[in-house]
């Protein structure tokens, strides 16, 4: 399919999207609207809702609104008011239609990144705000057909993409084989006890790009890391959380935890995802019920434990990554959690060329793809391309050739714009430029093809000789 | 005569119950507050921590100390300047104190009356800013309804006419008892309105500052 078509397509899928239903629309469980209202207005949502003082400060904030020349109706406080702003004032006697409009809001114009929060006076939590009328719509079953399935998927299987635990296993088994050719002696050690590191994917890994878990058990190999993969409670992404199914999110937590206290391990480390390490590190406790609000193991991001891997020297370079690099903050990451400083030490351990966008850190701006934004699919593609503009905008800036980027989200969605705005960059993680650069020690470098074929003619000789000699001991013996 | 007996009232009872109203307004609501957050604000109490609301305050208090204050530099120095002078004024007026000694014998320093008239029409001048910025700028004027105008208006009155008075312009009997009048509205109204955030901008910005902070070691300015 050409790229224009491909893009009318979308447009018609967005079109069928946001046209009515036809069948008569279902009434409104008020009753339910009204629990999840109550269960969420604590001091801080009475606060926010009364205090805003209407400054709009935080309508520079999003990308949305910029993306959109300004469009007033896209700054964070107006969506805010006229989504969950109304549904506490109409005390949750709200329409569908109504809700309908909302989903178009809380879904289609918000990822949730929370950089208003940060440049509002009050520090009021709009993402959070959002996120509870988030709550509301879905009770109703309205969410983006992607959440929806997604959401399904850990429902009945634990993880987003229904993938079974024996290809889960399989996948490693065949990874570890895989990279086992490059490194000597490399495996994937399932469910083992005790390990310091129990490291969790995103489904996409295995589903789709196995190779993500074949270069994160090459450089925990090479690094001499005691690690494991977990056989259950592997997935560590939540996309119920995106989708506002509390009660959903709470099974792929619960299952990281537990499977983590099963075995005794030290740390939970996050692949290089986003809202992987917000569910698992900061909303996770509260859902599973953990008094004190923190992981009953502690949660780490692989940016941290590629960074103490590169700093404790436990990994040597060949030489440093030879491109112009930039750096995407993952909100989830940076923003929401502080890790900003610790992505820039890595990336200038493993690189001489680092530009930073503009802004950058905790500041910087979503990529567009946060939120559950990519999972909603074709429908959303084409505003999810419209206000990715401003990321676009930030690279192009920088002049670098490579995106490094620590979070799947940010990654999907920089291609796309790497495509869109013919960026002419490429885009990596940390693990693909780890492993490029890293130094395999001898002692892991396989055997060369004709001295593994002299020392497997070696064990022939050696195993035809035993053989011949059991014979010859079978003989005396039956003589 | 009848501004006199009025002024008697306003001064008298009417103060009285203003006085009382608005700490305790604000006493209640904040108490109040403290009571739901304790049962449904979770992360607040158990990430609370004194260094990250201090952060998480001054980085708000002070002018352009936070990166959001400082994209919009004009506005962030008339909200300074207005918010000194609005606490600032009727706490140090000269005229003020002398009440305030005449009342309990006691009273705080007071500023020279040509730096509070300055102050006040500081006040009355960035106000207005607010309100032609309100309605100048699109993302602020769709925001803003008719008690947003009102609030602002409100605010400004007792400065106004405070000033109207001190400087004799008009019939100061009536102005003195207008200052009075909406300077009472103006305090009773604050706790139950947006004003309170006179005291809840301190909840709040603590209450980020342990989600952000503490929580997750991120900034909040």
């Amino acid at each position: 399919m050409t790229a224009e078509a491909q893009k009318a397509a979308d447009e018609a899928q967005e079109n069928a999207a946001a046209s009515p239903e036809t069948e008569a629309p279902k009434p409104v469980n008020v009753g339910k609207i009204k629990t999840i209202l109550a269960a969420n207005e604590g001091a801080r949502m009475r606060m926010w809702l009364s205090i805003c003082s209407r400054c709009g400060l935080c309508a520079e904030s999003c990308f949305f609104y910029l993306a959109k020349d300004k469009d007033p109706k896209l700054s964070p406080a107006y969506k805010a008011i006229h989504t969950i702003g109304k549904m506490y004032k109409a005390k949750g006697e709200v329409s569908r239609e109504f809700l309908e409009e909302c989903k178009e809001v809380v879904w289609g114009q918000c990822t949730a990144c929370r950089r208003c929060t940060m440049y509002c006076p009050f520090g009021i939590d709009i993402a959070t705000m959002i996120a509870t009328a988030r709550a509301v719509c879905y009770s109703q079953g309205i969410v983006p057909d992607g959440l929806a399935r997604t959401t399904e998927n850990i429902r009945t299987t634990g993880n987003q993409m229904a993938m079974a635990t024996e290809d889960w296993i399989e996948t490693c088994d065949w990874m570890a084989e895989e990279y086992g050719e490059e490194v000597h002696g490399l495996e994937i050690p399932m469910d083992k006890p005790g390990a310091d590191y129990m490291y969790t994917v995103n489904p996409r890994e295995p589903m789709y790009y196995p190779q993500d878990v074949g270069m994160a058990a090459e450089i925990f190999h090479v690094a001499g890391l005691n690690w494991t993969m977990p056989s259950t409670g592997w997935d560590s992404t939540n996309l119920a959380m995106f989708a506002g199914d509390r009660v959903v999110a709470t099974i792929p937590v619960k299952a990281m935890y537990d499977k983590a206290l099963e075995l005794g391990v030290k740390n939970i480390v996050i692949t290089e995802c986003g809202h992987a390490f917000r569910s698992a590190k900061f909303e996770g406790p509260y859902w599973v019920g953990i008094p004190g609000g923190k992981p009953p193991v502690p949660v780490i991001h692989s940016v941290e434990l590629f960074r103490d891997i590169m700093r404790e020297g436990k990994i040597k370079l060949k030489h440093k990554f030879e491109h112009k690099v930039t750096y995407q903050d993952p909100c989830n990451v940076s923003r929401n959690g502080g890790l900003w400083d610790i992505g820039r030490e890595l990336v200038n351990m493993l690189c001489d060329d680092f530009v930073d966008m503009t802004p950058n850190r905790e500041h910087n701006h979503c990529c567009g793809g946060g939120g559950g934004f990519i999972p909603m699919g074709p429908p959303y593609k084409k505003r999810r391309m419209e206000s990715g503009k401003i990321k676009a905008e930030q690279i192009r800036a920088t002049g670098a050739t490579h995106v490094i980027v620590p979070c799947h989200n940010c990654f999907d969605q920089i291609n796309d714009l790497n495509k869109e705005y013919d960026l002419k960059v490429k885009v990596v993680s940390f693990k693909e430029i780890i492993t490029e650069i890293m130094e395999i020690p001898e002692s892991m470098i396989p055997p060369e093809e004709d001295e593994e074929e002299a020392i497997q003619a070696e064990e022939e000789a050696k195993e035809a000789i035993e053989k011949g000699a059991m014979e010859e001991a079978g003989e005396v013996q039956e003589s | 005569m009848a501004m006199d007996k009025l002024y008697e009232f306003l001064t008298g009872p009417a103060l009285w119950i203003t006085v009382i109203i608005f700490v305790g307004g604000l006493a209640i609501r904040l108490a109040w507050l403290f009571g739901l957050s304790q049962e449904r604000d979770k992360p607040w109490h158990d990430f609370k921590s004194a260094v990250w609301a201090w952060r998480s305050i001054i980085h708000w208090v002070l002018p352009w100390a936070s990166v959001s204050s400082r994209n919009q530099p004009v506005f962030t120095g008339a909200v300074w300047v207005f918010h000194i002078c609005w606490i600032g004024v009727p706490l140090f007026l000269g005229a003020h104190n002398m009440l305030f000694d005449e009342a309990w014998g006691w009273s705080l320093p007071s500023l020279p009356d040509a730096v509070a008239d300055w102050a006040s029409l500081a006040v009355i001048a960035c106000g207005v800013f607010f309100l032609v910025r309100r309605l100048s700028r699109p993302e602020v004027r769709i925001l803003t309804s008719a008690w947003d105008y009102t609030l602002v208006l409100l605010a400004l009155a007792p400065f106004v006419t405070g000033w109207l008075a001190f400087n004799q312009y008009g019939p100061y009997g009536l102005m003195l008892n207008l200052h009075i009048f909406l300077s009472e509205v103006l305090l009773i109204v604050l706790p139950f309105s947006k004003l309170a955030h006179m005291v809840l901008f301190f909840a709040s910005r603590s209450a980020i500052g342990y989600e952000f902070g503490t929580r997750r070691g991120a900034r909040v300015w």
